[in-house]
């Protein structure tokens, strides 16, 4: 048993922890100021555009796996863009992984995020206004500090939701050792061979971390509410 | 001096309304903005401070902050806000929220003297209780030093205790700081002590202005006092009848005649009045 431990490859899991560290910094970045529009817009794209961010949740991910590879493919113009100027293939690669990854996460990201903003006091927002701040530093010293469990929950959940991915990451990245493998596609191919033993290892490795990380996220919120 | 002349189409809950309102505002006083609900004084508000789109034109000092269209934003206008639910940024200590205006160490420290906050400075606003959240966001609005200080029903979720005490803090800021201050009120007593001058707003129009005198005090010719009340109820005691009616924060009863308990309807507005009865005897 322990010969087996120590014989175990960890990268699939350093791979997927990685691949979901990266995509949830992305997926914050470009979808903060998404998530700020949306719970400030009267604009009638926005259910549109909710619309279409949360597709992903409702798609079955051989649909969005499947375009996502015509769309990044070398005989798509995208695909061929990026091959013939950055000498990067999206498909069976890593960054290829990141790039379905943002797609399939999305939702995770914004919703939580613009349910944050909605739940403001407008009047809170208007008073950093009226102080002279312009929207960046409101958003960042008066709108992001007063709703830490919607950032936490999309941060963590857009994470965990990454690192539990399956078939978006097996259509788009295969299952190349050390390049797209991760843990899950690698609990997979263990079934597939019949190689319980090691099947069981990394199931329980991966229900022990994403049971800790959601429990720390409900503590925290917990506390938040009892602070307030 | 302040000019205003602004017009905006609301959609107000007994339907569309045009707020069209011109006044001029003297540099240093203190305007009370009164109406019913939903006359557009805390619309009138939030045009001023920029919160709010409207057509027309606003100079404040020969500054012109809305003209054809063009509008200073709400942060280059360097007014002072009081929200009607103060609006404190929850996750910043009261010292915190004012030094998040303007990093003026010595101004906050002084505010914070003037209204007995210094001792609370390090709490949040959740640990506050009403009228102490409501002196920090006075504090807070005032922390910019601005040229207009609006603020929008100030007062109205606080006791009366709390509001009289209240008063006198924003009447000794007033006259520290000399800034022109706006403020959307309802509450007669309030506005006759702070208030310069007295706009009442109707349908989006001024109704009347004058100095809180001549517009608040309801007695002419030969009343000697005269009570605005409501009718609460009408009970008959033998041959007479007594009214009940609420004036201020206190009940009263007066007798009237039967027919006038025929004429008046319970829940009405009524005034209580009397005239002058002295004979002379020589």
């Amino acid at each position: 048993m322990i010969e087996t431990l120590a014989n175990l490859d960890w990268y699939p899991f350093v791979l997927s922890f990685e691949l979901s560290l990266i995509t949830a910094l992305v997926l914050f970045m470009t979808m903060l100021p998404l998530a700020w529009w949306l719970s400030q817009t009267n604009s009638k794209l926005k259910p549109v555009i909710e619309a279409i961010t949360a597709l992903p949740i409702v798609l079955p991910p051989s649909v969005l796996g499947f375009y996502i590879l015509m769309a990044l493919s070398q005989n798509s113009p995208l695909g061929k863009f990026f091959y013939e100027t950055f000498d990067v293939s999206l498909v069976f690669s890593f960054t290829g992984l990141v790039v379905a990854s943002v797609f399939y996460s999305m939702p995770f990201m914004v919703q939580p995020l613009q349910s944050g903003f909605e739940s403001l006091n407008k009047n809170m927002l208007e008073a950093s206004y009226v102080s002279g701040k312009g929207r960046l530093e409101t958003i960042f010293r008066v709108a992001l500090p007063n709703m830490k469990p919607a950032l936490l929950t999309a941060l963590i959940v857009t994470f965990a939701h990454t690192v539990g991915e399956f078939g978006v990451v097996l259509m788009v990245g295969g299952s190349i050792p050390d390049e797209t493998k991760v843990a899950s596609v690698a609990i997979y191919e263990f079934v597939e061979v019949m190689d319980y033993t090691q099947a069981h290892i990394y199931s329980a490795i991966m229900v022990t971390i994403s049971f800790v990380t959601l429990l720390g996220v409900y503590i925290f919120n917990r506390q938040q509410r009892r602070f307030l | 001096m302040i000019n205003i002349d602004v017009s905006k189409k609301l959609h107000g809950m007994s339907g569309d309304m045009l707020l069209d309102v011109s006044l001029e505002v003297k540099e240093g006083s203190f305007v009370a903005l009164a109406g019913e609900s939903g006359s557009g004084k805390t619309t009138l508000l939030r045009i001023l401070a920029g919160l709010e789109s409207a057509d027309g034109v606003i100079s404040v000092d020969g500054e012109e902050w809305l003209r054809k269209g063009k509008s200073t934003p709400v942060q280059e206008r360097g007014i002072g806000f009081v929200f009607q639910d103060y609006a404190l940024f929850e996750n910043m200590s009261v010292l915190e929220n004012l030094l998040y205006v303007t990093n003026d160490k010595a101004l906050a420290q002084h505010l914070l003297a003037l209204t007995e906050l210094t001792a609370l400075r390090n709490r949040r606003p959740s640990r506050l209780s009403g009228g102490q959240k409501q002196r920090v966001a006075l504090c807070r609005a005032l922390m910019s030093r601005p040229k207009l200080l609006l603020m929008d029903e100030p007062l109205s979720a606080l006791d009366p205790a709390m509001r009289t005490k209240l008063q006198n803090e924003i009447l000794t800021l007033h006259k520290e700081f000399e800034t022109t201050t706006i403020m959307v009120s309802h509450d007669p007593s309030e506005i006759y002590r702070l208030a310069s001058e007295v706009v009442v707003l109707g349908e989006g129009k001024v109704l009347e202005r004058g100095s809180p005198k001549d517009v608040l005090l309801k007695t002419n010719g030969s009343q000697k006092f005269s009570l605005e009340g409501e009718l609460l109820d009408i009970v008959k005691y033998d041959v007479i009848y007594v009214a009940i009616i609420s004036i201020g924060q206190q009940l009263v009863e007066v007798v009237i005649s039967a027919s006038e308990a025929k004429v008046l309807e319970l829940g009405q507005s009524v005034r209580v009045s009397t005239k002058a009865f002295s004979p002379i005897v020589r």
